[in-house]
């Protein structure tokens, strides 16, 4: 009898290898091509090239700074949304849920589009306020994933805590800032996650919205689509780094509440 | 008084998130070629859409690739978290570290990694399409692995234990119990690579054949200056996906309704 075929176990054996070939490997080969020069000898220049040139370190930092925006705004305008869906006084919380993502499913580039088209009549021409418009499409982009995990934590959180607070003599505010918020930070930081990396590197929005103007932002992606093989994985590189970051904070905060509990 | 900002932040928000779209939408039914002039109901944005070579060939390449993409990660996804499942811990802890990779990479990074990958290791012609199907299913399978591995936690594992003690061969356990008691999570899976295939730009367009085009780089293009024709008949193009999308989310949203009403009667 062949028991071994189709144990399952091995099931694993094909995704294993497919995660080996196209996951990892591609990850050693970014990492092989950002440590060597054109004649495939190690070299360090290509690292250095890019943290001594003001124009790499500005595109950096300038799309840090659009990540950090689109996250605070979102942020800004999810929380009250998510708070009110999870606690208030709806009575089809998660239907109500549903329309607020649904968004979410419809191709990025053409609502990106639907707002540009707005944003004109609006403005007469989009680059009268180009830093601006493009703060808006990335969270008009973007909110679905802010609401969902905010909303997610929220409508788990007991509201006797809520109550109890209120019976000690908290104020609305207090119960707020000192009860709600602290034990909504697992949402937050995976809804900043969600957010802010997308948001740093979706250098389209920044392409649709500037009118094909020269932008700093877009300098990332035209080092990928030039082939520049060398100079596009050092930034592969240092955004994997980021990446590692942002992930090793985000398992820290969610390992504490874990163990708090 | 908390009450009525309470709708009021509601409701500003959803107009934010839908009131471009929904001004897109009426403005397809017009002869219109910008927002803001009234102008006559047409249909003839729709009739361009399913009329012109190169968009029909734009969508109709869309959605083989999505429905491929999806099927190739639904299998790969669900045989990986099956098999990770059940092996030794070690093993299942190091496939969900992988696993994890292409979830927080950014979408730009897995493009590029596996487009050089493809091209300057494997030397594979991006028109083989095999760069193209192979990125994007190294973006979606791990969404299916951790869709349905929720399912398997949940699962009794004895129901396979007994189906082997019954006399059911490992092909036949699998498929007649473990499979039928996932399925839910695989068919979430399915779908969201379905949508993540969708939405995809920057795989694409690293992997991508020059001649292809998916509907994010197509758009992209067309607004880099595309003739008011096609600019227009985009415009039916969203108007069409929001629709879909809308009676989706209804369908798949009344009916576990219904199942719970029968459940608890």
């Amino acid at each position: 009898m062949k028991r071994n075929l189709f144990s399952r176990k091995q099931l694993a054996v094909p995704y294993i290898i497919f995660l080996l070939l196209f996951v990892v490997l591609p990850l050693f080969v970014v990492l092989y091509y950002g440590f060597t020069d054109q004649e495939g000898n190690l070299s360090f220049a290509n690292f250095l090239a890019f943290f001594t040139n003001a124009k790499t370190i500005g595109t950096l930092l300038y799309s840090v700074v659009i990540g950090l925006l689109t996250t605070a705004v979102c942020l800004l305008l999810a929380y009250p949304v998510a708070y009110i869906l999870a606690k208030g006084a709806y009575a089809r919380r998660h239907a109500f849920l549903m329309v607020f993502v649904l968004p979410m499913w419809i191709n990025f580039t053409l609502r990106i589009t639907a707002m540009k088209e707005i944003l004109t009549v609006l403005e007469g021409n989009l680059a009268y306020h180009p830093f601006f418009n493009t703060i808006l499409c990335m969270v008009y982009d973007f909110l679905p994933f802010m609401i969902m995990p905010l909303f997610n934590t929220l409508t788990k959180l007991d509201n006797q805590y809520l109550e109890a607070a209120g019976d000690l003599g908290a104020t609305r505010a207090q119960t707020f800032f000192k009860v709600v918020l602290p034990l909504s930070v697992p949402g937050i930081v995976s809804g900043v996650t969600m957010v802010f990396l997308p948001a740093m590197t979706n250098y389209v929005v920044l392409d649709m919205v500037y009118n094909s103007t020269y932008i700093m932002g877009s300098l990332i992606g035209s080092y990928f689509s030039a082939y520049d093989w060398h100079n596009g994985s050092v930034i592969s590189l240092i955004l994997l780094l980021l990446i590692a970051g942002v992930t090793l904070v985000s398992n820290r905060f969610s390992r504490e509440q874990e163990a708090r509990r | 008084m908390r009450k009525a900002l309470e709708h009021a932040v509601i409701w500003l928000v959803l107009l934010f998130m839908y009131l471009p779209i929904l001004i897109l939408t009426v403005y397809s039914f017009t002869d219109s070629t910008m927002i803001g002039a009234i102008r006559n109901f047409s249909l003839h944005n729709y009739v361009t859409l399913f009329t012109e070579p190169e968009l029909i060939s734009m969508m109709v390449g869309t959605l083989i690739l999505a429905l491929a993409v999806a099927l190739l990660s639904t299998l790969l996804g669900t045989m990986g978290a099956i098999g990770a499942f059940y092996s030794k811990r070690g093993v299942r802890r190091a496939v969900e570290l992988a696993n994890q990779i292409p979830v927080v990479n950014a979408d730009v990074v897995t493009g590029f990694s596996v487009c050089i990958l493809m091209i300057a290791l494997f030397q594979l012609k991006k028109e083989t399409y095999i760069p193209l199907v192979i990125g994007q299913t190294a973006l979606c399978a791990p969404f299916v692995y951790l869709s349905v591995l929720p399912r398997l936690k949940q699962m009794d594992g004895q129901l396979y234990e007994a189906a082997l003690d019954l006399g059911c061969r490992p092909s036949q356990a699998l498929f007649k119990v473990l499979i039928p008691q996932i399925a839910p999570g695989i068919f979430s899976g399915f779908m969201t690579a379905l949508t993540l295939s969708l939405d995809d730009y920057f795989i694409a367009t690293y992997t991508k054949p020059a001649t292809f085009d998916t509907i994010s780089t197509y758009v992209v293009n067309a607004t880099r200056g595309a003739q008011t024709q096609i600019k227009t008949a985009l415009w039916a193009l969203s108007a069409l996906i929001f629709l879909i999308v809308v009676v989706t989310v209804i369908l798949m949203n009344v009916r576990p309704d219904a199942e719970q009403e029968q459940g608890g009667a």
